[in-house]
């Protein structure tokens, strides 16, 4: 029931945006929509808590302990963008950069592209997870080329060419999948790429069908976790479409994304062995990192150095995932959770940042701080959080990461350790000026919302100091079903 | 469930198909002109088609006849019309591209189609629902696909390109596997007929900020 609401009230969203979303209070429907999809979402959480795994439909649907987590963390930070873009694209429009009809465009697709999102991460069908993840990509581009300009057209080409070229990787991966399955679990029933029939007899499964299915999967959903070298298209994305995409693209689809992955990555150990799987993800993993904070030095775009970041901090997830055992799994989940928050509370902040003065460069935006505190409070402390100084909760899943690298696989401590330092520097040296110094701006037309901004890092910060034990048990749940 | 083996007339008709299809993939490759690529993207969905009919024909599985019609409305009269009218719309269908290096792009296809086999080799070996060849055909098809987007400097071509890999998924799944499961392949159509639409839209856009729908001028967004 609680399931059937998520499903279907960011569609009901999409079609109400669709017909009235130039209308005046458009934002408001669609922050009442996401609200209302939050409460659906907690509902589901509180379910599964209760009751553990679900199974409906035919079993073509199932929430576990590990999607449940990112269902409630998609509908919160589905909510917050609600709120934070209701003042941000108000003020675009009155800049002109925007029309009503545009706005109308982006408030059906926003709900589209949550209701794509949740289809992803609730579905049991392999199948249907790559028709929801392809509809992802198809809302976003759309989001992403909003202005029409000559740059955002050419990020949202960019995007479209290399992510459909990658998804269709994944596809021919779960064919692949399938026809490792029909072997065992049959043609009728339509139960072949049913996850839970796959996982529980993924021992029988042939071996060397699902090596191959898993190089393919890999590299199809690793194109949207932007894990390098397929990462081109993220920083452009991120740094054209409107800000509320930035922050929804990196706190939210790319960690679908990689739950995709992570998915197929459980049935295919349990066919292979854990070898091959996790040296792929700790290689794209390390390689991501790295690259991604040699590339931060050379950025001057605000959005397209906080992209880069989250290449880099995808990076380190992915490289947790592929070291495997309780507690890197641990510390994965919990820096997607952090990372999710954070990432999305800076754009947050880079967005308006840019409104003030008016321009993306880096150098064009100094003196937030006389400007405008909070904007310029709420940039410095989300690149802190990010950058993973103490309290924050990015510094106990990073530290977490880290001792276990240096634990199972010391070679990699020192590589993880270096893009750690080169990002913080690049990252550390970019943000103080714009954040301190003095410059006249203009005030905003619109006074802005950045509550969410200061409740995400507040959550942040208290993941670090203090967990509750029901979401440590949770997470650990979750670990144990990775393996 | 029982496997059904072909009779050996089918199969050899069904390799015939799976070769023109390599064949029409290289001819795709070389050709210049945008309203002929369509015709060769209509063929592959011919191809696709007739053996998708003979699979369902021959291994008594009846909702492939359904999928076998996706493909005849989608990929064979649906798509190509839809293109043709946008490079009729674009003022495009007289453009002739300039190709880098055919006989080089020929060799390379080559060396994919080589690859595409070696890959495919240890899969087919345990194949019973199909010959040898037919999932490194696939596989080949994607493949070059993937090289003709790359080679490709237009933006209609671009897309006739990651249709044409669509296609090779397609016979993938139908010789490998008899098909997905219905519901899969239409949210498959579904997301290929909604990704044509936005990319034609897209090409109106494109031509109005670039005016032309050369991918060359669209290379600003790098590191500095």
């Amino acid at each position: 029931m609680e399931l059937l609401a998520v499903l279907c009230l960011p569609l009901l969203g999409f079609l109400l945006l669709a017909l009235f979303g130039a209308k005046r209070a458009a934002p408001e429907l669609n922050i009442a929509v996401s609200f209302a999809t939050l409460i659906a979402a907690a509902l589901l959480v509180l379910r599964v808590e209760r009751y553990g795994t679900i199974l409906v439909f035919h079993d073509q649907f199932f929430v576990d302990a590990f999607n449940v987590f990112l269902v409630g963390l998609t509908a919160f930070v589905g909510l917050t963008t609600a709120i934070f873009s209701r003042p941000y694209m108000r003020i675009e429009e009155l800049h002109g950069r925007l029309t009503p009809r545009r706005l109308q465009l982006y408030h059906a697709m926003y709900q589209l592209f949550m209701a794509a999102m949740f289809l992803a991460l609730l579905t049991n069908n392999m199948g249907l997870l790559w028709v929801a993840m392809e509809a992802a990509t198809l809302s976003t581009v759309l989001l992403v080329s909003l202005y029409r300009t000559r740059a955002s057209l050419e990020a949202a080409w960019k995007y479209f060419i290399l992510c459909g070229v990658g998804i269709a990787q994944a596809l021919f991966g779960t064919i692949l999948l399938y026809f490792a399955a029909e072997k065992t679990l049959g043609h009728e029933g339509m139960t072949a790429l049913l996850w839970t029939h796959l996982n529980a007899v993924k021992g029988q499964l042939e071996p060397r069908v699902l090596g191959l299915a898993f190089v393919f999967l890999l590299v199809g959903y690793g194109t949207k976790v932007g894990l390098a070298p397929l990462h081109n298209w993220l920083p452009d994305a991120h740094a054209e479409g409107p800000t509320p995409v930035s922050a929804v693209l990196s706190g939210l689809l790319l960690n679908v994304a990689l739950y995709a992955v992570i998915r197929c990555k459980v049935l295919v150990e349990g066919s292979i062995g854990v070898t091959l799987p996790s040296r792929m993800l700790m290689g794209f993993g390390l390689l991501s990192a790295v690259l991604a904070s040699f590339f931060l030095w050379r950025q001057r775009d605000i959005k397209r150095l906080f992209g880069y970041s989250s290449i880099e901090h995808m990076g380190i997830i992915t490289f947790a995932f592929g070291l495997g055992g309780p507690i890197a799994n641990f510390a994965a989940l919990l820096h997607m959770t952090v990372h999710s928050l954070t990432k999305s509370s800076i754009f947050f902040t880079a967005g308006h940042a840019s409104q003030v003065s008016g321009t993306q460069q880096m150098d064009g935006i100094r003196g937030l701080l006389g400007t405008s505190p909070t904007i310029g409070w709420g940039l410095m402390l989300g690149s802190l959080a990010i950058l993973g100084t103490p309290p924050f909760g990015v510094f106990s899943s990073e530290f977490l990461i880290l001792t276990t690298a240096m634990r199972e696989h010391p070679w990699t401590t020192p590589l993880l350790l270096i893009a750690l330092t080169v990002a913080f520097a690049a990252i550390f040296s970019r943000v103080q000026p714009m954040v301190f110094g003095d410059k006249e701006a203009q005030p905003l037309p619109q006074s802005p919302a950045l509550v969410p901004v200061f409740v995400h890092l507040a959550i942040v910060l208290m993941l670090g100091v203090y967990m509750p034990p029901a979401l440590a048990e949770w997470y650990r749940a979750a670990a144990r079903l990775i393996g | 469930m029982v496997l059904h083996a072909f009779t050996v007339p089918v199969l050899n008709v069904l390799n015939l198909l799976a070769s023109c299809l390599l064949l029409i993939s290289f001819a795709m490759l070389s050709e210049r002109r945008t309203p002929r690529l369509i015709t060769l993207f209509a063929g592959q969905g011919t191809i696709l088609f007739i053996s998708t009919c003979l699979i369902a024909h021959s291994s008594g599985l009846h909702e492939l006849y359904y999928s076998a019609a996706l493909t005849l409305l989608l990929k064979v009269i649906g798509l190509p019309l839809i293109l043709r009218r946008l490079i009729y719309r674009l003022d495009a269908q007289w453009d002739s591209e300039p190709l880098v290096n055919v006989p080089l792009t020929m060799l390379a296809g080559l060396a994919l189609v080589i690859f595409a086999f070696g890959l495919a080799q240890p899969i087919s070996m345990m194949a019973t629902t199909i010959t040898r060849n037919m999932l490194g055909i696939a596989l080949a098809v994607i493949l070059l696909s993937f090289l003709m987007m790359i080679t490709r400097r237009k933006a209609v071509t671009q897309v006739i390109g990651f249709l044409a890999m669509e296609n090779g998924l397609f016979f993938a799944a139908t010789s490998a596997t008899y098909g997905m499961p219905m519901v899969i392949e239409l949210g498959i159509a579904l997301d290929v007929l909604v990704g044509v639409f936005i990319l034609g839209l897209f090409f109106f856009q494109i031509r109005e900020q670039f005016e032309s729908l050369d991918l060359r001028n669209m290379e600003n967004l790098k590191e500095e």
